[in-house]
């Protein structure tokens, strides 16, 4: 009887494809807002996870996410390090200035200030030039995102030299690194040329990097940081996580998208099963037939389940094969990165897509049950 | 001996009667109603629309349950079978012929008529092949691949008449085969019913208000007001009527 169940759905071309852009647009609409949802929430804490040479994150105790964190005083930094069970600690500066390029234009630009001596939370893979040549007078390196928002059309070149509060800047380097929330260009410098390159303040050091004895967990670190010093100590995950918990709860971002992703599931719900309950009500007589010649409900609904898993499964490979082709085509577009289909999205909406179509086939499948197959009689 | 068993009584109804709905909305259907039919015989159910034609044959056909009375058909109290065994005694004893024909359109006519065969679990290869010879007995050789939107009336109705005996069933069942149709189109659904359909081990019954076929029942039950009025059984030649037919 399956393929008597699959010609019947096959058979009316327009409705079958009806029903696959139903499924396919749900897919798409979800799918891609899901994966840009996510890459954006990524994208605020995208820093955090840059940071691979230090599992410990130690800021001042009242910090929500990583983009706003107060100065700490020098002193803080010998406390964390007498701390019992810290094996080491480095300063780190994060902030953001404004650099004025040679033309005269400017752009705001995200600083990392890194510890002298050990470079702890450099970028882990250079483009172009060598994480050594930081160690050089005014030496910065630049992301590639960055660099492109910089010297837009330019080919890569190191040499370049630019203004960081009024100061010299040379580019020694570029860099992979993943997108920031705002899509600024993201510099590395050693500490002590970020505190020539900050407008003057009391205080620079932003964040205290920490890694933990052998045999002691980070969160057990953590806790032995904050109770000694009064200061707030987040393994990198904590970290990451309280960052977009803040976007989450604090902006818009999750009410919109969250908004459109419903949509995708409504009107792709709708479309769905609007026309797979048309296609069963216009069947309902060849159904009713069926049943008069002797198909059981079993066979009925399984073959109804089986139009509607084949429709569920065309549509959803179509609407993945369309998102993955959107995010392919994005790919290459600066301001873009770091958007790409995550495997939550592809699982999320799979998940959603078989919800459309068990509710879809429900309705179909009722009315096929309560149907009296003493209806072909009537003309 | 055979000729004994083959004269039995095919489907047997003692007072049966239907009621659809209660209270003030209650509907008689059927009251009362005794009526025997047997095998290797035409029998036409005549009578005005809500007379209960309708009613009698889904009954008959195991397709609804009578509010009282039994029924046999086949030897098989349908009253006793539920569900399951119901579905497929109608499966594999009852053909079904249609007014508007019920075919599937998305199949061709081999296809649609090897449905029956494909219900009772043949692999579909074979179905097709079985349809394609009773097709070609009823004279749609040349139209075995088209689909139903590309057959006439009358075509569409010999394919819905070949489905129904493709898997040889006991009884055959037609309601207003010939309502959809003109009056050359019904004569020829008619004589292929005659010819192909009516066999010593099996039953007929065709509900009409089509007094152009009366001619082809071997026994005539008039029904009023869901109660049988008359039974009239027809001794003329067969083969006459049909050759006077044509």
């Amino acid at each position: 009887m399956n393929w008597i169940a699959l010609r019947m759905l096959m058979g009316d071309r327009a409705k079958y494809f009806g029903l696959i852009f139903g499924v396919s647009f749900a897919t798409l609409l979800m799918t891609q807002q899901v994966s840009i949802f996510m890459g954006i929430l990524t994208r605020t804490a995208s820093q955090v996870l840059d940071v691979r040479d230090a599992e410990i994150w130690v800021m001042d105790n009242k910090v929500r996410f990583i983009d706003e964190a107060p100065a700490l005083p020098d002193t803080d930094l010998y406390r964390v390090r007498g701390v019992p069970g810290v094996q080491w600690a480095v300063r780190m500066y994060k902030g953001q200035v404004t650099a004025r390029l040679a033309d005269g234009n400017f752009r705001a630009v995200v600083l990392f200030g890194l510890d002298d001596s050990t470079l702890v939370g450099a970028p882990q893979e250079m483009v172009l030039g060598s994480l050594a040549d930081l160690r050089r007078p005014d030496a910065v390196i630049i992301d590639k995102a960055g660099y492109e928002y910089m010297w837009p059309g330019q080919p890569h070149e190191l040499g370049r030299e630019f203004q960081l509060n009024d100061r010299r800047a040379v580019l020694v380097g570029i860099c992979k690194a993943r997108p920031p929330f705002t899509t600024l260009p993201i510099l590395y410098t050693r500490y002590s040329s970020a505190s020539g390159f900050v407008p003057r303040e009391r205080n620079l050091m932003t964040y205290i990097l920490a890694h933990p004895e052998a045999g002691l967990s980070d969160a057990e670190v953590c806790r032995r940081i904050e109770e000694q010093t009064g200061l707030m100590a987040l393994t990198q995950r904590q970290f990451f996580w309280k960052t977009i918990n803040y976007f989450l709860g604090s902006t818009g971002i999750p009410v919109n998208f969250g908004i459109t992703i419903a949509l995708g599931f409504i009107v792709g719900a709708a479309i769905t099963g609007q026309t797979f309950y048309l296609f069963t009500l216009e069947n309902l007589k060849q159904f009713g037939a069926l049943k008069a010649m002797g198909v059981s409900n079993a066979r009925l609904i399984g073959m109804i389940l089986l139009q509607a898993v084949i429709v569920g499964l065309v549509g959803y490979g179509v609407g993945i094969g369309l998102t993955a082709a959107f995010f392919e085509s994005t790919s290459g577009i600066t301001h873009l990165a770091g958007l790409a289909m995550t495997p939550l999205a592809f699982g999320g909406v799979g998940a959603a897509v078989m919800l459309i179509i068990v509710i879809t086939s429900l309705l179909s499948i009722r009315k096929v049950l309560v149907l009296e197959p003493a209806v072909v009689f009537r003309g | 001996m055979s000729l004994e068993l083959d004269r039995s009584p095919a489907v047997v109804c003692r007072g049966v009667t239907k009621e659809f709905g209660s209270g003030d909305t209650k509907t008689v259907a059927l009251s009362g109603v005794d009526l025997d039919v047997r095998y290797g015989e035409t029998t036409l159910l005549v009578g005005p629309s809500g007379c209960g034609k309708t009613t009698l044959i889904s009954i008959i056909a195991g397709l609804l349950y009578p509010t009282s009375g039994e029924i046999s058909v086949l030897g098989q109290d349908l009253v006793r079978l539920r569900n399951g065994k119901l579905v497929n005694f109608r499966a594999q004893n009852i053909g079904f012929v249609f007014q508007q024909y019920n075919l599937l359109p998305a199949l061709t006519a081999a296809e649609n008529a090897a449905v029956p065969l494909v219900i009772a679990g043949e692999y579909r290869g074979r179905a097709v092949g079985a349809a394609k010879e009773i097709l070609a007995e009823v004279g749609l050789e040349p139209r075995m691949n088209a689909y139903p939107t590309q057959l006439s009336g009358g075509q569409q109705q010999r394919v819905a008449i070949a489905r129904a005996l493709i898997h040889r069933p006991k009884l055959l069942v037609c309601d207003e085969p010939t309502a959809a149709l003109d009056a050359h189109s019904g004569q020829t659904v008619m004589r292929l019913l005659k010819r192909v359909a009516v066999q010593p081990d099996r039953a007929v019954i065709i509900v009409t208000h089509d007094s152009r076929v009366y001619r082809f029942g071997d026994r005539i039950v008039s029904m009023s007001d869901g109660r049988i009025e008359s039974v009239e059984e027809q001794v003329v030649d067969q083969e006459e009527a049909v050759a006077a037919s044509g």
